[in-house]
């Protein structure tokens, strides 16, 4: 079994984000990106089954020189290799954009599986697992809290508002999992030392036959035309409840009426 | 002027209030002609409906093939309708199962995704769709660049629905060829958890949600009596899913859902950021909570610092009095 997982490295949502004025993008400097924390479920599950059943896990990353920190940490959990599409190419790329490059990198590779977190904590689209699921011509299993791989056939638990759907698919197939599949694992020292040693392919854009003008900012099939900061809202009434509980009821009742919201 | 086919998510028969909100704004900003597309059980009893919001023309698939199979055959379904109305944008709702099929079809034909507007508007050809971005911090405005397909993702409660006292529509049965790849990801159940007959968080107008300082899985018991006399939705921080007192599908934030109710009302949330990504856009947002330092107070329009175990019991009460 050899399986694939895409990460992402994302602004850490605590920081404050800038935008490159220029170009309307993310200024990815201005504060120390993170690995995308919906990556750390399909990370663990990708394990979970390296554990169980035995399997080779590889990550999977586009991004400039400085992903390499963001590619280490993913290794760091016990994954055994990575393909860094390092181009500065990418910077811009919109959801289709990625999904392509993701797709190119695994044009060449083996693999049984794509497992993956279901949205990034930065753009939250949701579009890239079925995209890059598209261009690979896979099915996909998306939004899956748990995950069962046995003869060929993966199956998962398809998180619907209220329960889920039952859905399975022949491999190699794209999953994209969602918080309710496994409470991840924290890497541990081993972990972190073995992944400075562990493989990393390095390819960009024109050694995967990526045409450069089909990605990054300049290919996206989408523009940003202006983003603008919201302005701080002002907190609003507050009010300190008599202990009673009625007070602050009468008082959350008085303004729900004002509000024309009761 | 734009020609618009709106992706219309039905239940049962009937259009779900998030496609008659964007069947609305599609009639206010287009200026050409709004058509609908409608799969699966049911789709063409929906499909009558969707003339009173303004859609002079329906695209049915009532296949059972449409439910039967994840994506892909409403893929090949959303492709057909796209060719058939001949409209040079899609609008569809934020829904995680609709989203998948409309980013396979956007991949088919070329088209441009912009997910979540709050806002739409048209300059020449081509919508401009405002969006919030990095959990509400920032607002952009996006559009899909020249020639290509734009598909839209509108968000619940973004738009008002209103009737267009228009007739019924033109109904096209769609001819749809699904090969057998169409096929791969089979749904063999569905296993339905009881909503409690509340509404879908990300569609309801309002949320009532908990978090740690409700102190146990039973504190939810305080949150749904609320909730059920709003006629509101239940959400939970990601510190109450996480302590298994309440679904992880019903998580609000970063890693879980983003919501813009017209009333969010925040009950033992101290508001971390994270939890804030996805809430801010609330358009009222009502908090109680016994630290009067938690910083989800920055952003409310009206707090009550207090127990919430003293406070909810006594509002449910009032809020069932005032709303006879």
């Amino acid at each position: 079994m050899r399986i694939i997982c895409p990460i992402k490295r994302v602004p850490d949502t605590a920081a404050d984000k800038k935008i490159d004025a220029t170009d309307n993008t993310v200024d990815r400097d201005g504060s120390e990106p993170v690995l995308n924390a919906n990556d750390e479920w399909s990370i663990e599950e990708a394990m979970r089954i390296k554990e169980r059943d035995g399997a080779e896990v590889i990550v999977l990353c586009m991004g400039p020189e400085a992903a390499q920190t963001t590619i280490r940490k993913a290794l760091s959990y016990g994954l055994d290799g990575a393909i860094h599409v390092n181009d500065e190419g990418v910077a811009g790329s919109d959801a289709v954009g990625t999904a392509r490059v993701l797709a190119a990198a695994l044009a060449d590779e083996e693999f049984d599986l794509i497992i993956m977190g279901n949205q990034s904590s930065d753009a939250r689209t949701m579009l890239v697992p079925a995209m890059l699921a598209e261009f690979l011509d896979l099915p996909a299993l998306t939004y899956a809290k748990k995950l069962d791989v046995a003869d060929g056939t993966a199956t998962v638990q398809r998180e619907m508002p209220s329960g889920h759907q039952v859905v399975e698919a022949p491999l190699p197939a794209v999953v994209s999992v969602v918080e309710a599949i496994n409470e991840p694992r924290y890497p541990s020292f081993k972990g972190i030392m073995a992944a400075k040693s562990k493989p990393v392919a390095t390819p960009d854009l024109a050694a995967l036959g990526v045409d450069a003008g089909e990605v990054g900012l300049g290919g996206a099939w989408t523009q940003v035309d202006e983003i603008t900061p919201k302005p701080p809202k002002e907190a609003g009434e507050k009010v300190s409840d008599d202990g009673s509980g009625n007070l602050g009821a009468q008082a959350v009742a008085e303004f729900l009426t004002k509000q024309k919201l009761l | 002027m734009v020609d618009i086919l709106v992706l219309v998510d039905h239940d049962g028969g009937t259009p779900k209030k998030i496609s008659n909100q964007i069947l609305t704004a599609a009639r206010a900003v287009g200026g050409g002609e709004v058509h609908a597309a409608l799969f699966g059980d049911k789709a063409s009893e929906a499909a009558g409906k969707v003339g009173a919001y303004g859609a002079t023309k329906a695209f049915v698939w009532e296949d059972e093939a449409a439910g039967a199979y994840a994506t892909e055959t409403q893929t090949a379904a959303l492709v057909a309708a796209l060719e058939a109305s001949g409209a040079q944008a899609v609008l569809y709702s934020s829904d995680p199962f609709v989203t998948d099929v409309v980013a396979r079809a956007a991949v088919r034909v070329g088209a441009g995704v912009v997910t979540d507007a709050v806002d739409l508007e048209l300059d020449g050809d081509t919508l401009v769709a405002t969006k919030p971005i990095f959990g509400g911090d920032m607002v952009s405005k996006c559009h899909v660049k020249g020639g290509r397909p734009q598909f839209i993702g509108v968000k619940a409660n973004a738009f008002t629905a209103e009737e267009s006292g228009g007739g019924a529509p033109e109904v096209a049965a769609l001819d749809v060829t699904l090969d057998e790849k169409a096929k791969r990801a089979k749904v063999t159940d569905v296993v339905e958890a009881s909503s409690g007959g509340r509404p879908e968080m990300t569609e309801a107008a309002i949320i009532v949600a908990g978090g740690r300082g409700l102190g146990d899985a039973e504190g939810f018991e305080l949150v749904e009596r609320l909730a059920d006399a709003l006629g509101a939705a239940v959400g939970a921080s990601r510190a109450a899913t996480d302590a298994g007192w309440y679904p992880h599908q019903h998580q609000i934030g970063q890693t879980g859902k983003t919501v813009s109710p017209q009333l969010y009302i925040g009950a033992g949330i101290s508001g971390a950021i994270q939890h804030r990504a996805g809430m801010q856009t609330s358009q009222t947002i009502v908090v109680i909570n016994k630290d009067a330092e938690a910083p989800i107070f920055s952003i409310a329009d009206f707090g009550v610092v207090g127990d919430l175990y003293k406070i909810l019991p006594p509002l449910i009460e009032e809020v069932g009095k005032r709303k006879l």
